[in-house]
This record gives C-alpha cells, structure tokens and sequence, in this order.
C-alpha cells in the first residue's frame, strides 16, 4: 500500500441485511479501509437501518450475521457510526439497542457529513 | 486528476458496467489519469472471459481488454466476491481444483485493499452501479 494523503471515506450503507450481497460488501469495504487506517464513516440510510438490528438469526439463511461484523467496528477503530434520524423514525426504531454505537443525523447534519468526506461510496 | 473507479453491477444486467467503461474512456480522452478500476459484488462478473452475449448488442468485454491493454488500465476483480460468482483466475482455479480459469487475463483478481489503496491515491472515485 503506497503512502499517499489520507482521505476519509464515508460508506452509504443503504441495503436491507440480507437482502443482497451488496449489503455485506459494502460492510467488509468499510472494515478494509479501517484495517488499512484510512479514515472511515458509515452512514446508514433508508433500509440499510436494518443491519443495525440485535439478534440477527442469520443462520435461518445460512449466512454469516452482519450485526456480528457490525458489532466488531470498535476492535477496527470504529466506535459510533451515524444513522439518518428520519430513517430510524419511518422504521419506529429509538436504537437503544443497536449492534453498535449510533449518532443519528438530521438532514442538515448529514449534508455537511457527505460534504466533508474526501471520497464517498454509495452501495 | 487521479480517477478509481468501482463497479458494483453486473454487465448483463442494467447499464451501470457499460455507463462505467464510457466513462473510463472520456475521463483518459480528457487527459485525466485512472489510478485503477475496482470491480466488487456483481461488477466482477464483468472480467468474465466465457461470458455470450447477443451478436447484435455491443461487446461488453472488449472496451475494458482494450483499456487495459492499450491505456494501460489497472482492472482489478475483488476476490472473495469474484470466487463466490465461479470468476477465478489461473492460480485460483488451480487452487480450487476448477476445471479452467474463467477470468480474462486482462484483468486481476486481488483483496479489497486494492480497493482502499486506489482511494488514498484518487482524487476523485465514481462508484457505478449498486
């Protein structure tokens, strides 16, 4: 890996868990640019709020839970992620019990996120 | 400008592939550089070398043999969702004792550090697809 300007990458996290295996791929994209120290954030967005949920019984799908990997952000260096607010109201959720530490963002808020992130990745 | 490029969806399916190959080829026709192009999830289907398509639509797999080969483009296919999609090279289907290489050798298959590196080192990256 080349030593370049560190850029921070913020990940739009906007899948349903499970619904396609673009929701793990972008979750294993965050956690690749934290392994290699990039500065990272994650933004779920929409459905992808979903991934946030405890007790995934992933194995009823024989897939591997993405709460799990979720709920290893810290040992990458990654201690809240950020959630779109309007997002968790549409699904009901209050989030006292996500799989990991969440902020969530009103509109305003995330728009200065998206706009002071080097690079972003939308999956 | 440094452009990557990452290509999430599938060439037999939507227009995102395609959209991103176009795009490659404008952003060299400006006089811009790509660092590399990251194909992940379904975009690695993309690298297919035993892929048909109809003889009366656009070859989907030329325009990227043809950056890489004569623009020197870096195309690189995520590994672990390359393997899932039968998309491996010579050294993996060896590995996995696969009758045959499925992968145009015009394109490489690496982790997603290749990903992370190729976004420290752009200026800009332009995701297609997802």
């Amino acid at each position: 890996m080349s030593n370049a300007d560190k850029k921070s990458m913020l990940v739009l996290i906007r899948r349903a868990p499970y619904s396609s295996s673009l929701a793990r791929a972008s979750v294993d994209l965050a956690l690749a640019a934290a392994a290699f120290e990039q500065q990272v954030d994650l933004l779920f967005q929409g459905d992808g709020v979903l991934q946030l949920l405890p007790n995934q019984q992933s194995e009823l799908l024989g897939l591997k839970s993405i709460g799990k990997v979720l709920g290893s952000l810290p040992l990458y260096g990654i201690e809240q992620v950020y959630v779109d607010a309007r997002s968790l109201s549409r699904y009901g959720l209050a989030g006292e019990n996500f799989v990991v530490p969440v902020i969530p963002l009103e509109d305003e808020a995330m728009s200065e996120l998206l706009a002071r992130s080097d690079h972003l990745v939308s999956c | 400008m440094i452009y990557s490029l990452l290509v999430l969806s599938s060439p037999a399916s939507g227009h995102g592939a395609r959209t991103a190959q176009a795009f490659a080829r404008a952003v060299l026709q400006r006089g811009h550089s790509i660092h590399r192009v990251f194909f992940l999830d379904e975009g690695t289907s993309t690298g297919s070398a035993s892929a048909v398509f109809p003889q009366d639509e656009t070859d989907r797999l030329q325009p990227w043999v043809d950056l890489a080969e004569n623009h020197g483009v870096e195309l690189v296919l995520c590994i672990s969702s390359a393997l899932k999609r039968g998309m491996l090279d010579e050294a993996e289907a060896q590995r996995y004792e696969s009758p045959a290489a499925t992968i145009h050798p015009a394109f490489i298959v690496s982790g997603l550090g290749q990903m992370i590196d190729a976004s420290a080192n752009s200026d800009r990256l332009i995701t297609f697809g997802g």
